[in-house]
């Protein structure tokens, strides 16, 4: 056997818990196959035939339906048919070759630039057949062989991709016409500008180019598109229709004014192209809905941006003013408070006040209802010594005291009762430290 | 000659004499094969290997080959050249171009004739194309017997790969008519592919091959998947536009101004004089696939007067410009046909007389990657003479076959056997790269294989050895564009050929054939594979697609083995 193919980068280390049964696991099967003819064909093929023949004999059906599997390699060549051939064409003089339309003199004018080099080939080869002059001669015709010159020289031109590029840009058959406002409308606007650009991206050294698009289009498409068609890179150029260049060697002068003149010519020619496919795309993009939509979503969503920056600032105003309201409101309010508490603090103290002084009535009404404790009149020294104890006591407590005094004192008529109510107090004061022991002596 | 039986029934396998045949419309080659096993082209009475496919009657007398070529000159009305295409057309359908400066096809009763004195006396004849094939194919068949000692019975011929069924029965019956029992038509492509795959030093391998079968009136493409040894036409594409004689009209029409300009004289404008030009020309073309510099001289080419100029072959490859692009531009478009890319293309095969010309060589060295073999004398000294590889093809396929019955042959060479499954992806298996834990496809049958089919590959394994996996997948390719910047200038040595970096800005576009990974087959596991072991994987895919993959450590025991079903 033949050695076998040594491959040196290693095979995966096994995975670890890998496991299959008898070390194989089956995953998948081959995908589908095509049928095609192998070549009968050296001493390989040999040995595979006589292993698929196994002795069998093979029928005409066989044949048919082998082949009618196999995929086929050669191309049909019978389709194409050539366009009907215009009279007036092939009455052409070959020596007007610059005038003629070669993609028309070949059969392809529905192609033109997108015919490719196989299908013009082919599309002469028809021509050939049928236009030879030889044939014509040999079938009795007298025809001359202009149309077959226009026929070679169709073929000249556009097997030559130099000049078939020169040929191809000044092409008007190509050209597809800008419509008029009254026709691109609606939908319609999208479908008849889209023909006409993709017409003049033929000629854009960059390709593909972007395509025109519909109303679904995004913004981003379309701005891409007509960015595309502003910055147009185009290798149109127009030498095609250069005048004649005499040429011999004689009239130096008369030929390099010649040349001169072609070349300004194709450079007038080629700005004017330039300013043509502008004012294109400019009448284009003033019809776009497009655009205009793309320009109202974008000013309302300026607009928008506006209302919601006024209307936040409106907010933000009112919800100041707001504030200072609250503020001056709850300021207000604090020393609405303040000042009725403050007022209230006085009416409370002046309560106390009366309070205090009702009370002291009452803890100096009790002595006197308890008669000084005396019985009879009482002199006035005893007068004056119990209600000086009185007063002795009443400066000793507070208020509140003086209060809880008078309520026990409230009510009381017999003087025991009071003078016990007394002597409690003043125990109580001389037990707080209040009083000294002794120091009240009218009222223990 | 005509007289001969025909032998339409064949002769009995152990007494042909089998020949190789290629037939064109400018020249015709016989070749046969040694009893080495070698294919070798047969030299005919005037040592011409390229025979010109001429007839040409002189008082009667019929001439052939170059001889015949010569009459184009004096007696082109008698002479019928570049007619092979004709056979089995109708008048419709033929291109009468390349006969125009010989006898002119015409229609007679249905098929295509020539009007011709072919006799001494009386009347002219008119001779169908049919008949002149088969005078043809009689001068070559003597050609060969008289060159091999013993009557040749038997062919292969070979055929461009769009001839209709018409047409090659028409080939065939000619044939037949001569004497020649056809064993087998073969396409053309595939005959020069034999051609280089036959020889010794040759080992079958799978490849894509483009043949490129430059002739004189036509050019002829075919891409080839090569499998085991088994040829599957892929895409095709013919040409008429650029072909041999369209580079002699380059060099016609550069020496007719040449003449014009000393003489005033267009020697294109008289059928004589151009006749000269045109056979002086295609000289001064040959000459110049040898020579760097060739000379023109005819005698009096126009008007009495001499004519001798050189030319060198720079110059000509300048002028001859659109016809080289015209090639370039045919052959990448049959590869872009077949779904291909340059970088698939494993060898370049040029066949055809025009494929001497060093400058169509050297084109192909540019279109395709360096990894790809241009088969051509000027870039390969061991390249086979383009024009005998077809007739050194059929050789080989005669003397393999030529022990088999008629019936045999028919049966063996039947659509039933010839049509097959092919894969249409790629089976491998993955591997690892040093660095990356992700696997590499490695493939093992490629795509386009004819099943039933069978391959084996041996992969390494991690250094230490151990458990491993194969993993079994398809595999589809696709070509990888990268751009790379063009270098930025170095520091300091601005003076160094900074003109030529800044002409360099283009990035440069770097291509690359890169695997996906694609449908997982199966999986297996070796085990215990030893230190610096390998592992042998074999992929055997059956008629119905079921594949069965065998597995196990080169030189170890046992091993894996497992099935998937036909899908
Ligand atoms: N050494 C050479 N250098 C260049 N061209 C050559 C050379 N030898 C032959 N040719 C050219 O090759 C052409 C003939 O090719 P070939 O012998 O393959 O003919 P063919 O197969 O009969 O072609 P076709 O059928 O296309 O007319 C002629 O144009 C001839 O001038």
């Amino acid at each position: 056997m033949t050695t076998h193919t040594q491959v040196s980068l290693p095979l995966p280390v096994l995975p670890e818990g890998w496991s299959g049964e008898k070390d194989f696991k089956a995953i998948g099967h081959v995908s589908k196959s095509t049928q095609r003819s192998i070549e009968p064909v050296g001493p390989h093929f040999l040995a595979h035939a006589r292993r698929a023949r196994h002795k069998r004999t093979f029928s005409e059906d066989d044949r048919i339906q082998a082949q009618e599997n196999a995929k086929k390699v050669e191309d049909d060549d019978s389709g194409e048919i050539s366009e009907p051939e215009d009279p007036m064409m092939l009455a052409r003089e070959a020596k007007d070759w610059k005038g003629q339309d070669h993609y028309a003199v070949l059969g392809i004018s529905k192609y033109r630039y997108k015919a490719t080099e196989e299908q013009i080939k082919r599309a002469h080869r028809k021509k050939v057949l049928r236009h030879h002059p030889d044939k014509k001669a040999a079938a009795g015709s007298t025809e001359d062989d202009s149309f077959f010159k226009c026929i070679q020289k169709a073929t000249e031109v556009l097997l030559d991709p130099v000049k078939r590029r020169q040929f191809d840009s000044v092409d008007e058959h190509a050209d597809v016409e800008p419509p008029s406002k009254k026709d691109a409308k609606g939908d319609k606007f999208y479908s008849l500008w889209g023909k006409v650009f993709k017409s003049e991206g033929r000629f854009s050294k960059i390709q593909p180019v972007p395509k025109f698009g519909d109303k679904n289009s995004t913004k981003e498409d379309v701005d891409e598109f007509y960015n595309f068609f502003y910055n147009f890179d185009s290798w149109r150029s127009f030498e095609y229709q250069d005048e004649d260049v005499p040429d011999d060697n004689e009239n130096r002068d008369q030929k390099r004014h010649m040349e001169r003149k072609n070349n300004n010519a194709r450079k007038k020619k080629k700005t004017e192209d330039s300013a043509r496919l502008r004012k294109l795309v400019d009448d284009a993009m003033a019809g776009d809905e497009r655009i205009k939509q793309f320009r109202q979503q974008a000013n309302a969503a300026k607009n928008k941006k506006r209302l919601d920056k006024e209307a936040a600032e409106k907010k933000a105003a009112e919800d100041k003013k707001a504030a200072a309201e609250n503020e001056a409101r709850d300021k207000k309010e604090a020393e609405e408070k303040a000042k009725a508490n403050k007022e209230q603090g006085k009416k409370a103290k002046e309560a106390a006040k009366a309070a205090v002084k009702k009370n002291r009535r009452v803890l100096k009404g009790s002595v006197k209802d308890a008669n000084y404790f005396v019985a009879g009149d009482p002199p006035a020294a005893t007068i004056d010594a119990v209600l000086n104890d009185v007063e002795l006591v009443q400066g000793k407590v507070d208020p509140d005291e003086v209060a809880a005094l008078a309520g026990k004192l409230q009510g009381l008529k017999v003087a025991d009762e009071i003078k016990g109510v007394w002597a409690e107090e003043v125990k109580r004061l001389v037990g707080a430290g209040k009083l000294k022991d002794g120091e009240v002596k009218t009222l223990v | 000659m005509s007289a001969e039986e025909p032998t339409t029934n064949g002769a009995k396998p152990g007494e042909r004499t089998a020949i190789g045949i290629s037939f064109g419309n400018s020249n015709s080659s016989i070749a046969w094969t040694t009893p080495e096993d070698k294919a070798e082209v047969i030299a005919n009475e005037d040592g011409d290997r390229q025979i010109p496919s001429i007839l040409s009657y002189v008082d009667g007398e019929e001439y052939n080959g170059q001889q015949a070529k010569q009459q184009l000159v004096r007696n082109s009305k008698n002479t019928v050249a570049y007619f092979r295409d004709y056979l089995g057309q109708d008048f419709k359908s033929i291109d009468p171009t390349h006969s125009h400066a010989s006898a002119h096809p015409q229609e007679h009763n249905g098929t295509i004739a020539f009007t011709i004195q072919d006799k001494e006396e009386g009347e002219p004849s008119t001779v169908s194309v049919s008949e002149i094939a088969t005078r043809h194919f009689s001068r070559l068949a003597k050609s060969a017997s008289d060159f091999l000692g013993k009557k040749v019975t038997s062919a292969v011929l070979t055929t461009p790969t769009n001839f209709s069924e018409k047409q090659k029965a028409a080939l065939i019956k000619s044939a037949n008519d001569a004497g020649i029992e056809v064993l087998q038509l073969i396409q053309e492509p595939v005959s020069a592919l034999l051609a280089y795959d036959a020889r010794p030093e040759s080992k079958v391998a799978d490849k894509i091959v483009v043949v490129a079968d430059l002739g004189g009136t036509r050019s002829d493409v075919a891409v080839i998947a090569s499998r085991g040894g088994m040829y599957t036409i892929l895409a095709t594409a013919h040409d008429y536009e650029f072909a041999g004689v369209h580079l002699d009209k380059v060099l016609q029409d550069h020496f007719a101004k040449e003449f014009i300009k000393w003489n005033g004289i267009d020697p294109r404008e008289n059928a004589r004089s151009l006749a000269k030009l045109k056979l002086e020309s295609e000289a001064t073309k040959r000459a110049l696939s040898i020579g760097t510099n060739a000379n023109f001289s005819v005698e009096s080419l126009a008007e009495g007067i001499d004519f001798t100029s050189t030319i060198n072959r720079l110059r000509y490859e300048t002028i001859a410009r659109k016809v080289f692009d015209g090639f370039n531009r045919l052959i990448e478009g049959v590869v872009k046909k077949a779904d291909l890319d340059v970088l698939d293309i494993d060898e370049v095969i040029l066949s055809g007389g025009s494929s001497h010309t060093p400058k169509i060589a050297s084109n192909m060295s540019a279109i395709f990657p360096p990894t790809t073999t241009v088969l051509a004398p000027s870039t390969t000294p061991a390249a086979i003479s383009p024009s005998e590889l077809q007739a050194r093809g059929a050789a080989l396929q005669a003397s393999l076959i030529q022990e088999y019955e008629a019936e045999d042959i028919d049966q063996s060479t039947h659509p039933a056997v010839t049509t097959v499954k092919h894969l249409t992806h790629a089976i491998g298996v993955l591997s690892i790269t040093g660095d990356s834990a992700k696997g590499v496809f490695t493939p093992i049958i490629a795509a386009e294989t004819a099943v039933p089919a069978r391959r084996t590959i041996h992969i390494a394994t991690p250094k230490e050895g151990g458990d491993v996996l194969v993993k079994i997948v398809e595999g589809g390719s696709h070509i990888k564009v990268t751009k790379t910047e063009p270098k930025p200038k170095e520091n300091g040595n601005k003076d160094d050929d900074s003109d030529e970096d800044s002409s360099d800005e283009e990035p440069e576009e770097q291509r690359e054939k890169v695997w996906k990974v694609g449908n997982v087959l199966a999986e297996a596991a070796i085990k215990d594979v030893k230190k610096g072991g390998k592992v042998e994987v074999m992929i055997n895919v059956a008629a119905d697609l079921s594949v069965t993959v065998t597995a196990r450590e080169v030189g170890g025991k046992g091993g894996v083995r497992g099935n998937l079903a036909a899908p």
